[in-house]
């Protein structure tokens, strides 16, 4: 089970994100933004940082990376892709998923332990957790309050693609709280919260980030 | 203007030249015209004017901090000691570690955001210099009133900036401290510490050896930004009535930095380099002269191939800009293809701007015009050295002859009311509002982090090794007396990295001060300097480097002396890390070390507006004592918890950690008043389960040191005697007082 984890100049949590492919039993396999292919890889991540230095908007200059068409061609064929953080704002620049990523609603960068509540767990990112299993893992960004018109929600709420929300007070604005979305197949998922830094209690709030990563072996196997 | 060449200098010595404007003393540029044997070009002049600032040549604090050298403790730990670009100690297992802590401040007034931004820039990049990888930044910040005006514009940009850079470069910030007196207000400390880890084999040194090796200068291109910063904005003095002086603070770009850190790591694995320095303070003067320095002195610079980002900048404007993110290598003529290569999958621009010479001068030209002819250790290194006057000021034998005067708490009523008055102070209040706009995540190697008594980041995944660090100034004390001042911000930084269970390795420091033309500043500087070189003496601690920063006043208003003292530890096992709190219900907690009535100096006194008193005095011994303590407990796995009492003294401790994890506590104090609010030195709150309670005794006799029965964990509320104050509460206060403030 190979899973690309992508590096862009400015991306940051590529290592977080192979290590925690790894402790979830996959094989990490280093992709770099100018590569012209996908090095046989199953599944691929797209991690947080500051790609491009967020410049322009975030995420809108990566989408054009050479290696964003691989990905983006793979996603339409059925290749699980998960975005993370910036890695999700790549993905609504890329128009593999819906709505965009917002300045947090208090305008401040925020670092902080959220829980949020799993609210679909038929994606192939989202598998080995329960409907309703409440997580807690970090949330960090400046833009991550998640916008869209009100038919893509309607669309995204009826269709079950919210895959998970925040509990508690709204930490940035998000509409109906969503903290990831998935597309229509649930192949690419979006996430705002970084599972990556819930793999060992060591060195997060808890080990229970790790099902995103345990989850996509389970995609395979199928 | 016509091209100032040497030529033209020998030719024209009677020309008027703007040294004054520059920041240079007359007698200063007496001195360099005799280096020279002629008057300066005016390219000589800017590199003059900006190496020999105080900021870049530390003339007036030189003479003090020889005692570090001179005092240094005999260390095998120490691998690179002050005068490179950050001291680098062994942690053990083939790893070395950088760490080293600068000031910002006088930017970070100017242009809070930025100037933040730029001092986590440079102090990054000096790590980087070392070869290693930078893992973990911390911020030590002093603001004034935490109600008045301008910090509401001078904090959130600061920390906006600290965190705007830091995130950007994918840095945890692991701690710091954020403290508000009224000395700050127009002069907000911002002190910036990287960290960075990297193999023996891997150190990197700033020189620039063997003749014909080009040298090559890569990263951001060359800009107007920050032109004179060093000398027009560190080493003034602001003027209540000056002008803004905006135009010299530079503008950082984050991600070119962290592009520029990923390429030159890629450029040391391959072992590309001779020699590398980065651009900061002074940035092409200081690094072409310091690498030159650093080598046999020749160097030929072609000045007109630095790449420009305005081209219309003149040659003295290029010497001195300031531009953030780039850096100067020494490379071998055969290990610049690939050098380039590594450059160009980064997209990052890359030019050979001249060679290693067998000579000793450094020559500078422009489109083939000589305008720089210098001996370049007078520029880096032989500028002038200033023993200032100093004087102990008037206030000391004042403030210290009069006794502290503040309402001790008795009644149960007033207990609640000091212990939650405590946990809402401004300075001991719950910093989640700033830290929480950093990222302590990043990396995944975080272990602790503010709210933890220190820093610590793993530094070996399968091995578990890591290294804790803590920052700590106690600027009351030092006003009260700055020689005790300085050990007692040392043995607290030491005792807040061995409450984790962290051996304390090495110091660096960043000493913080008004002017130093005032004999009474100067007294204060020197001072902190010699307590600080003794108690790193005495304590067996190399100081590894660090940074001096002063004219920090407004008029004749001087910030308090305020020496920030980082202490560098190891741990093993960052497995076994002991937490600053409990998590669990029925354990008891024990005070180790003695409290006495020590007030002067202390948040409660401050919360008061007392200044006055004497200060404790540092029983370093005692303070040793006490970390064996600590690392001997931890060895045998004794403490459930354990976290170091400072500022706010017992009643900030408690608040702190029943907060922590949600566990409360049932404290009997025979001393209510004096034991809550007294901040004595060399003391430690641990929780233990109770069977362990004589191994805990036969500790305390082992090392001397009292251990009192003060309490157990459980509840939802924080009891002491008859005084209940709910968790609810006093996390209310705790958690209120930022967003109050800040919004």
């Amino acid at each position: 089970m190979r899973v690309g984890v992508i590096t862009f100049p400015g991306t940051l949590d590529d290592r977080d994100a192979a290590r925690a492919v790894n402790f979830g039993g996959g094989e990490s396999v280093a992709l770099w933004h100018a590569d012209a292919d996908l090095k046989n890889v199953d599944a691929v991540i797209l991690p947080g940082g500051f790609s491009y230095g967020d410049y322009l908007r975030c995420g809108a200059i990566s989408r054009f990376a050479p290696v964003m068409k691989l990905v983006i061609e793979a996603a339409e064929k059925g290749m699980p892709v998960l975005g993370i953080c910036n890695g999700f704002q790549v993905l609504c620049e890329s128009h593999l998923l819906p709505g965009a990523l917002t300045r947090n609603s208090d305008l401040h960068f925020l670092c902080r332990d959220q829980e949020i509540e799993i609210t679909n767990n038929t994606t192939a990112w989202t598998s080995s957790f329960a409907i309703g299993e409440k997580i807690t893992i970090p949330l960090k960004n400046g833009e991550g309050s998640f916008q869209c018109d009100d038919q893509t929600l309607a669309a995204l709420e009826s269709e079950g693609r919210v895959i998970a929300r925040y509990i508690g007070e709204n930490p940035n604005g998000s509409r109906n709280l969503i903290a990831g979305i998935s597309n229509a197949r649930g192949n690419v998922v979006g996430l705002m919260p970084h599972p990556e830094h819930a793999i060992d209690p060591l060195t997060g709030p808890s080990a229970q980030g790790l099902g995103f990563f345990t989850s996509i072996l389970n995609a395979m196997v199928k | 203007m016509s091209l100032d060449t040497v030529a033209a200098a020998k030719l024209t010595p009677e020309n008027k030249q703007p040294f004054a404007e520059l920041g240079l003393k007359p007698d200063e540029y007496a001195r360099i015209k005799e280096i020279l044997g002629r008057r300066p070009t005016s390219s000589e002049l800017a590199m003059y004017s900006v190496m020999w600032s105080e900021h870049c040549s530390y003339k007036s604090s030189k003479v003090h901090l020889k005692q570090f050298g001179d005092k240094a403790p005999k260390s095998d730990a120490l691998l690179v000691g002050i005068g490179e670009n950050a001291g680098v100690v062994d942690v053990g297992q083939g790893y070395a570690v950088t760490f080293k802590i600068e000031s910002h401040n006088h930017p970070s007034f100017v242009e809070p955001y930025q100037g933040a931004a730029t001092g986590v820039g440079g102090i990054v990049r000096d790590i980087l210099t070392m070869g290693a990888r930078p893992i973990a930044v911390m911020d030590p910040l002093r603001f004034g009133p935490a109600d008045a005006p301008d910090t509401r514009r001078v904090l959130p940009g600061i920390v906006a900036g600290v965190g705007g850079y830091g995130n950007c470069l994918g840095l945890p910030n692991i701690g710091g401290e954020v403290v508000f007196d009224q000395t700050y207000a127009g002069n907000p400390l911002v002190n910036a510490l990287c960290v960075g880890v990297m193999k023996h084999s891997d150190i990197k040194l700033a020189k620039a050896a063997g003749a014909g090796n080009l040298v090559v200068l890569f990263g951001a291109k060359t800009g107007g930004d920050g032109i004179g910063g060093v000398s027009v904005l560190a080493s003034e003095t602001f003027g209540a009535g000056g002008s803004t002086k905006r135009p010299s603070v530079q503008v950082g770009d984050p991600f070119v930095e962290k592009i520029l850190i990923e390429c030159s790591l890629e450029i040391f694995a391959e072992d590309l380099v001779v020699g590398i320095q980065d651009l900061g303070g002074a940035g092409l003067s200081c690094a072409t002269s310091e690498l030159a320095s650093g080598g046999s002195g020749g160097m030929k610079v072609a000045l007109d191939k630095v790449p420009l980002r305005d081209p219309s900048l003149s040659p003295e404007e290029i010497l001195m800009s300031e531009s953030q993110e780039r850096m100067c290598a020494i490379v071998e003529p055969n290990k610049l293809p690939r050098f380039l290569e590594i450059c160009k999958k980064w997209d990052v621009t890359v030019t050979s701007i001249g060679e290693v010479t067998d000579g000793d001068r450094l020559e500078i030209t422009w489109n083939g015009e000589l305008i720089v002819d210098v001996p370049p250790r007078t520029v880096a290194h032989e500028g002038p050295v200033y023993n200032r006057p100093l004087a102990q000021p008037a206030y000391i034998d004042e403030v210290n002859s009069q006794a502290v005067n503040v309402p001790i708490p008795s009644s149960a009523g007033e207990i609640k009311a000091a212990v939650l008055k405590l946990a809402g102070a401004p300075n001991l209040a719950d910093k989640s509002w700033v830290t929480s706009q950093y990222d302590k995540y990043v990396q995944g190697n975080t272990i602790q982090s503010q709210p933890d008594d220190s820093g610590m980041v793993r530094i070996d995944e399968k091995t578990h090794l890591g290294v804790a660090i803590s920052t700590d100034a106690n600027a009351n004390w030092s006003y009260l007396n700055p020689y005790q001042g300085a050990k007692l911000a040392l043995a607290e930084a030491a005792r807040n990295i061995a409450t984790a269970g962290a051996r304390p390795l090495a110091v660096t420091n960043c000493l913080n001060f008004g002017s130093p033309e005032d004999p009474g500043v100067m007294w204060q500087f020197a001072e902190s300097v010699r307590g600080l070189a003794d108690g790193c003496l005495e304590m067996g601690l190399p100081v590894t480097g660090g940074n001096v920063s002063f004219y920090n006043q407004t008029g004749s208003v001087a910030i308090l002396p305020t020496p920030v003292i980082g202490v560098l530890g190891v741990i093993q096992d960052v497995r076994t890390r002991m937490p600053m709190s409990f998590k669990t219900a029925d354990l008891d907690l024990y005070l180790l070390g003695d409290t006495y009535a020590d007030l002067a100096g202390s948040e409660w006194a401050f919360l008061h507006d007392q200044r006055t008193g004497q200060s404790p005095n540092a029983d370093l011994a005692r303070e040793m004592r006490l970390i064996e303590l600590l690392l001997a407990g931890h060895e045998t796995k004794l403490f459930s918890a354990a976290h170091d009492l400072s500022q706010g003294g017992l009643s900030a401790g408690l608040t702190e950690m029943v907060l922590r994890y949600c566990v409360g506590a049932t404290i009997t104090l025979s001393n209510v008043g004096i034991d809550l609010l007294s901040e004595s030195p060399g003391r430690v709150v641990v929780a233990i389960e109770p069977y362990k309670f004589e191994a805990l005794q036969e500790l305390g006799l082992k090392f001397s040191t009292t251990v009192s029965k003060i309490g157990t964990t459980g509840g939802e509320s924080l009891i002491i005697n008859d005084c209940v104050i709910s968790l609810d509460e006093l996390r209310n206060e705790h958690t209120s007082t930022f967003p109050r403030l800040f919004g």
